[in-house]
């Protein structure tokens, strides 16, 4: 970021000048997605600087990691970013397996995949929906609710909970899928091809809301790389990196499935790069489906899982925002000494007060919604 | 009725009677009758029809399929608290709701509903027939943008202001337009009064939507972005300026800018039926001459209704446009389009008096 725009402590001092405004856009603003907040400075509509101030959800979440074995840890990944739990989940696990040294079963793996990727779609309409209504569109909103919660629906059959899932260990998985799951998943899955295609219908190639994204927010591939972005940001500026691809985890190296890439950087094909996505998801879910194989679902494991004396991993895997991982070291104890956490929508956020610099007040809060952040994670 | 009616006159005299009683009458008819429950009914149906649109059921506690909602969100309306904001300039703060509803409501009064008397004794179907009708709605639905304005300064919020500046760029802009695109209908009719105006259309046998197709389509957008409804709602973007100009507004004062702006919605539509569509003309008299059955007011309302259920549909589709690209189909858009459509309805017109 280049030179901070004013210090936290002082916040008065760089607004001195008469001509601009100083407005807090946040926390309690209705599109910042939470508690953002942004000092902006403005010129009439015009922004000329922007600073995002963060902590506002800040819980400890790292530090409670320490309190707990290694275990117990899950449930608190889901509370970081609780719209994409799963994909938490998979990536603190991972780690700890690669820590510990556990083999997942193959069909834990594949059921892994499957709630992971359900919940990139599920992770993906929340985007869409808040993205949309950010823009002025509210008829979005109210489709892509209506298909996550049949998502939603799914996680409470397998795992009894909708939001903060819970729905992996250490080793596997806690049960095995229930009778009729994988069914019922299919239907889904079948019936929803046609619903992304009716969101696309209302908004890809509407005039306004082409005029709303094209050119808006444009992140070069050199910023982005720049800026350490990754996820579906760095893939609409044209750069085809994605975890699934690149290190292939559980099941990913043994489905087919396209890494959709934009050319321009801007809003309109990040929007179209997670459009892409969600059906991707679903074709890798399908598949998923069509060959998961039988047996346990839980690699055999000590009672007490406890780290090497100078363990130290980190892992990471492609979260529907990004990179999401967890670098933990281990002392030797059933507790994680240390346990980092790499955030995409944190990373992400540094970029927006980049992209934001010269934009009118409405294009930033389409700047926020393409950023996709969770303030859950980004604070942690 | 009209027994009531004609005792009444004969009892105050013709003069006092068609001079002020049958006026006032109208006035709390039209009131009471009329547009408040148009407008509360409007917010229900808006909700109801979103509701469809959006796979969802809308309003259906209070009351079968929801109709007694209305009723039940004005009584809590009504009952809030109306806070006023301490650092808020108070006589503009209390002053900018009345200045919003007023003028929508007084327009009312020159907007024919059915056609006039048929007789010298009988009434006719409108407070008034002026002979600048047009003049007098333009310049009241000018007023309320003050309303816009003085709201959002006197809130003493960056959110109010930006949203009052936002109305005020954009009421302005889209008052050329509006302007502009009646003048079309005008030239046809060759009268300012908006009785006059459909009288012509009955006597041309068709109606100015036809001739006037491009003005008749500028006045709905410009319409649109004047009373800011989707994809136009500007001034009060909720993602962008939280509320807009009424951010700090709750209660009952609140509700008057609601109101106003349901009013607006009923105005513009209204205006657009009677230049356009006709007014109480029922459609095909010659293809299909007994519809002159109906009563003049059921084809008003019911050509009013289509606006207003393109006004929701509107907000059920689109997205909302960017302040600068606003200005931009107003300015570099709408108006040349309507200047080019004067200049062609003057060619015909002169064409045709020269045959």
């Amino acid at each position: 970021m280049s030179e901070p725009l004013l210090d936290t402590m002082n916040p008065d001092a760089l607004f001195a000048d008469a001509e601009d405004m100083e407005l807090n856009f946040g926390p309690q603003h209705p599109s910042t997605h939470g508690v953002l907040r942004l000092k902006l400075k403005v010129n009439g509509e015009r922004i000329l600087d922007c600073y995002p101030i963060i902590g506002y959800l800040h819980r400890g979440t790292e530090k409670l990691f320490e309190l707990h074995p290694f275990f117990q840890n899950v449930p608190h990944t889901d509370r970081m970013d609780y719209v994409a739990a799963a994909t938490n989940n998979l990536a603190y696990v991972g780690a700890v397996e690669k820590l510990v040294g556990l083999v997942v079963p193959p069909r834990a793996r594949y059921i892994r995949t499957i709630l992971c990727e359900l919940q990139r779609i599920s992770s993906h309409l929340l985007w869409l929906a808040t993205h949309a209504i950010d823009i002025g569109a509210m008829t979005p909103f109210f489709y892509c609710f209506r298909e996550r919660e049949l998502i939603l629906d799914l996680f409470e059959q397998y795992c009894g909970a909708r939001l903060t899932l819970n729905c992996m260990r250490p080793g596997g998985l806690p049960h095995d899928l229930p009778v009729g799951w994988a069914d019922r998943c299919r239907t889904f899955c079948d019936a929803f091809l046609p619903r992304v295609d009716e969101y696309e219908g209302l908004l890809t190639e509407n005039r306004i809301w082409k005029k709303r994204t094209v050119g808006i927010g444009v992140l070069s591939p050199e910023m982005a790389i720049d800026y350490g972005i990754t996820g579906p940001m760095l893939r609409g500026s044209g750069i085809a990196w994605d975890l699934r691809k690149a290190t292939p985890y559980e099941a990913y190296g043994e489905v087919d499935f396209d890494v959709p890439v934009g050319k321009n950087g801007d809003t309109y094909d990040r929007y179209l790069v997670r459009m892409e996505e969600m059906r991707q998801a679903n074709r890798i879910v399908l598949q998923c489906l069509d060959k998961l194989p039988a047996g346990p679902v839980m690699a055999k494991r000590p009672r007490v899982l406890k780290a090497g004396k100078d363990g130290e991993v980190y892992h990471g895997i492609e979260g529907p925002k990004g990179e999401i991982g967890f670098y933990i070291v281990g002392d030797g104890t059933p507790q994680p000494y240390r346990c980092h956490v790499r955030p995409p929508s944190f990373l992400n956020l540094q970029v927006v007060p980049e992209m934001s610099k010269g934009a009118l007040l409405a294009d930033l809060v389409a700047i926020i919604g393409t950023t996709d952040i969770v303030l859950g994670e980004v604070d942690r | 009725m009209t027994g009531i009616f004609d005792s009444l006159r004969h009892a105050v005299g013709d003069p006092l009677f068609y001079g002020a009683v049958s006026p006032a009458i109208k006035i709390l008819i039209l009131l009471f009758v009329g547009i408040l429950p148009v407008i509360t009914y409007l917010v229900l149906a808006e909700r109801k029809i979103l509701g469809y649109i959006q796979a969802r059921l809308g309003p259906n506690r209070v009351g079968p399929w929801g109709i007694l909602q209305p009723i039940a969100d004005v009584m809590k309306l009504l009952v809030k608290e109306d806070t006023l904001p301490t650092q808020a300039v108070k006589w503009a703060f209390i002053l900018a709701p009345c200045l919003v509803v007023g003028p929508a409501l007084i327009i009312f009064a020159v907007i024919p509903v059915g056609p006039p008397a048929a007789s010298p004794g009988k009434l006719a179907w409108y407070v008034t027939d002026v002979n600048t009708g047009v003049l007098v709605i333009l310049a009241l639905a000018t007023i309320g943008v003050y309303g816009l304005i003085i709201g959002g300064w006197s809130s003493n919020n960056k959110f109010s202001l930006m949203g009052g500046l936002r109305s005020a760029a954009q009421m302005i802009s889209y008052e050329v337009p509006q302007g502009l695109a009646l003048v079309g209908p005008l030239m046809l009719a060759g009268t300012l009064s908006l009785v006059g105006i459909v009288e012509a259309q009955a006597k041309a046998g068709w109606w100015y939507l036809f001739p006037q197709l491009v003005a008749f389509f500028i006045y709905l957008v410009a319409g649109v972005a004047e009373t800011n409804r989707n994809p136009f709602d500007l001034p009060e973007a909720e993602s962008e300026l939280v509320a807009g100009f009424h951010t700090e507004y709750s209660g009952m004062r609140f509700a008057l800018f609601f109101l106003g702006e349901y009013a607006n919605m009923i105005v513009i539509s209204a205006v657009a039926t009677t230049l356009f569509l006709g007014g109480w003309l029922p459609p095909f008299p010659h293809l299909l001459p007994f519809l002159a059955v109906v009563p003049g007011i059921v084809w008003f309302f019911l050509k009013v209704v289509v606006f207003l259920f393109a006004y929701i549909w509107f907000r059920g589709t689109f997205p909302r446009y960017r302040f600068d690209q606003l200005m931009d189909l107003g300015w570099k858009w709408l108006i040349p389009l309507a200047l080019a459509n004067i200049f062609v309805t003057g060619l015909i017109k002169l064409l045709v008096h020269r045959s």
